[in-house]
């Protein structure tokens, strides 16, 4: 079974009149567990509508969607934020962390919603935040730190509760080479060490490579869904 | 998410907009502040008050000639002559009012004082040898009135120690001759420095026997008041309604419709002026509770303000797992934590300025002034100024709650 099941899915804008757009027009696609998929595409070709909506931060409006099993209709709002809170984790272009409280808080963040005990917090958020290798920056404040520590911050923070699947939306877009290297190799140990299932948004197709499944989109419809062949190797970090 | 951590998310954000927190909750301060002022003041006005009537006794009684009035725009005839030696006389039969323990006839006049080229104007109270202790008084210097002095219309004179600086200085006053309406008097006591008792300032009069004020002052053969005062605080009541029914048997009346007399205790002014400080104070607080709701309405608008700007964080937070209604506890606390410290800095800031306003009082004019802790208001205050955080707080934490994520985190 598919961890993320999507079948003619489309999503419009507006009233559903002459005026609505429509961003996402029949979208069909299967992603299993421990999958790297990487969804390409000029800007403007749906690929974030998608994403959100494939992480339960939007509605489609036609069509279906079955993730784990169960489609997103059966979701109440409240039930929605559960799924994001326990089996999603996000990788923002921008980090969007808080950037006048620690690093440690930011990571925390996702627990505060989680319902697990405050006694485990602490050990869950340093974990994670090792795990990125960012302890030496534990108590420094998010606006302190590198874009590149930045980047490792969220990453962390959508670690933290061990989610099923981990969404990144462009998360080497703000960031200089070097860092966005080190950023996309966390990213690939994380779907073959710890067998995270990857949904990779971006548009640099070297940055693609790094998935197993490349999805190009274009005009809100799927243009080509191929593995990748020529895949980079996971200690090669440099062209 | 539990409460304990939206109360830290709350602070923390509220912490993170330190300054802009303060400017936001300065109309709830100024609002809180003005009620505490105005109710603590009230308080102490009040108290003074009741203190100066409790300075007569709790068992006085006034009777007091001419019909009571009925509301304040009745203006009975107080000054009128139904009070007379023989009502006087009828009061006295133990078997008429056995619960009478004194009795004084009481006229008053004003008059001007005068001693060499010195002149002082003054109230002139005739009152008989027993004002001293149904007023609570005694002499500085010199001796009170005795029963002779009544009888024989002395030309005794008891002064209080204003009018004794302002004609004498610092030279005796007993033994010395002052004269009022053409008449000599003789100064046998001064009264000490009392300052405002009751309702007279006993440092600005001149006491003389009534005897002696009805013949050679006023000319009259008639009464202002008579002064009683009951044995016990048990049977005020008792003697108000013998004081009825032996004077309307003197007057002849048997309609008590028809009383050209009414009668007053301690009690009644006490209520009187209570009441008209209590409403007073309620139209103040009214007053100052609209600027509360200014207040609340700028919160408000804030807040919206808030909601906007924190639009990201709003959308990050749902996107990490926060529900509408996590957001919604989170801005309403925000809301509710400011106007609640917005109360509290108010509930000090009014009690410190009653405190300043108290010394004033007391200090700089010499009145007998408490300074009222209005524990009840501050109570009320705190929870008022939670409650307008909790409505006018909801709209704006509505709002923030019911932002979509993708439409929060596309915002710049």
């Amino acid at each position: 079974m598919s961890l993320i099941e999507v079948r003619s899915l489309e999503k419009s804008y507006g009233d559903g009149g002459e005026t609505s757009t429509l961003a996402l027009k029949g979208i069909s696609l299967d992603v299993s567990e421990g999958e790297f998929v990487a969804i390409m595409g000029p800007s403007g070709s749906g690929k974030s509508t998608l994403l959100h909506i494939l992480g339960f931060l939007d509605r489609h409006t036609k069509g279906s969607y079955k993730f784990n099993g169960k489609t997103i209709d059966e979701f109440t709002d409240e039930e929605m934020a559960r799924v994001r809170n326990r089996e999603m984790g996000f990788v923002f272009q921008a980090f969007n962390l808080l950037p006048r409280v620690s690093v440690l808080e930011n990571v925390k963040l996702p627990l505060m919603y989680s319902g697990i005990p405050e006694k485990q917090w602490n050990k869950l958020a340093s974990d994670a935040i090792e795990s990125v290798g960012l302890s030496h920056r534990l108590n420094h404040l998010a606006s302190q730190l590198s874009g590149g520590e930045k980047q490792r911050a969220a990453i962390a923070r959508a670690l933290v509760m061990n989610p099923k699947v981990i969404f990144a939306d462009e998360p080497t877009g703000n960031l200089d080479s070097k860092s966005g290297q080190i950023v996309m190799k966390i990213i690939r140990d994380l779907n073959e060490v710890h067998k995270h299932t990857i949904v990779l948004i971006t548009h640099e197709t070297y940055t693609a490579e790094h998935a197993k499944v490349i999805i190009r989109l274009k005009d809100g419809e799927i243009e080509s869904n191929k593995k990748v062949v020529d895949r980079h190797k996971s200690d090669e970090y440099s062209k | 998410m539990t409460i304990k951590h939206s109360l830290k998310t709350a602070v923390e954000g509220l912490r993170t907009h330190k300054s802009r927190s303060l400017l936001t909750i300065l109309g709830i301060v100024i609002g809180i502040t003005s009620i505490i002022l105005i109710i603590s003041v009230g308080d102490g006005a009040q108290n003074l008050i009741l203190g100066q009537i409790q300075g007569l006794g709790s068992k006085t009684i006034a009777v007091i000639p001419g019909r009571e009035p009925k509301g304040p725009t009745d203006i009975a005839q107080t000054l009128t002559t139904t009070l007379k030696e023989k009502d006087l006389a009828a009061l006295l039969k133990k078997e008429n009012a056995p619960t009478i323990k004194e009795i004084m006839p009481l006229v008053f006049s004003s008059g001007t004082a005068s001693y060499g080229a010195e002149t002082y104007s003054l109230t002139i109270l005739g009152v008989s040898e027993k004002a001293f202790s149904i007023f609570n008084l005694d002499v500085a210097e010199g001796n009170p009135f005795t029963e002779d002095d009544i009888k024989s219309q002395s030309d005794g004179i008891v002064i209080g120690s204003k009018v004794k600086t302002e004609l004498f200085g610092a030279s005796d006053a007993v033994g010395q001759k002052i004269k009022i309406k053409g008449k000599n008097f003789r100064v046998i006591g001064v009264l000490p420095l009392k300052g405002q008792v009751s309702f007279f300032n006993f440092d600005e009069i001149a006491l003389v026997p009534y005897t002696t004020a009805q013949q050679y002052i006023l000319g009259i053969k008639y009464f202002n008041r008579f002064i009683v005062e009951a044995d016990s605080d048990e049977t005020v009541s008792r003697t108000v309604s013998d004081i009825k029914s032996t004077l309307r048997e003197s007057h002849g009346i048997t309609d008590p419709e028809k009383d050209d007399f009414f009668v007053q205790t301690s009690a009644d002014i006490a209520k009187t002026l209570g009441n008209i400080t209590s409403i007073l104070t309620l139209l103040l607080t009214s007053i100052a509770a609209i600027s509360l709701l200014v207040g609340g309405i700028g919160i408000m608008n804030i807040m919206l303000v808030a909601v906007t700007e924190r639009t990201r964080e709003i959308g990050l937070r749902k996107a990490l797992g926060a529900t509408g209604r996590d957001i919604l506890t989170q801005f309403l606390l925000e809301a509710v934590i400011l106007t609640g410290l917005g109360g509290l800095i108010g509930i000090i800031l009014g009690a410190s300025f009653s405190f300043g306003v108290s010394i004033i009082l007391s200090k700089v004019l010499g009145l007998n002034w408490m300074f009222v802790f209005p524990v009840s208001a501050a109570i009320i205050g705190l929870s008022v100024s939670a409650l307008v955080g909790l409505v006018f707080g909801i709209y704006p934490a509505r709002q923030a709650s019911q932002k979509s994520p993708i439409e929060a985190l596309r915002y710049e």
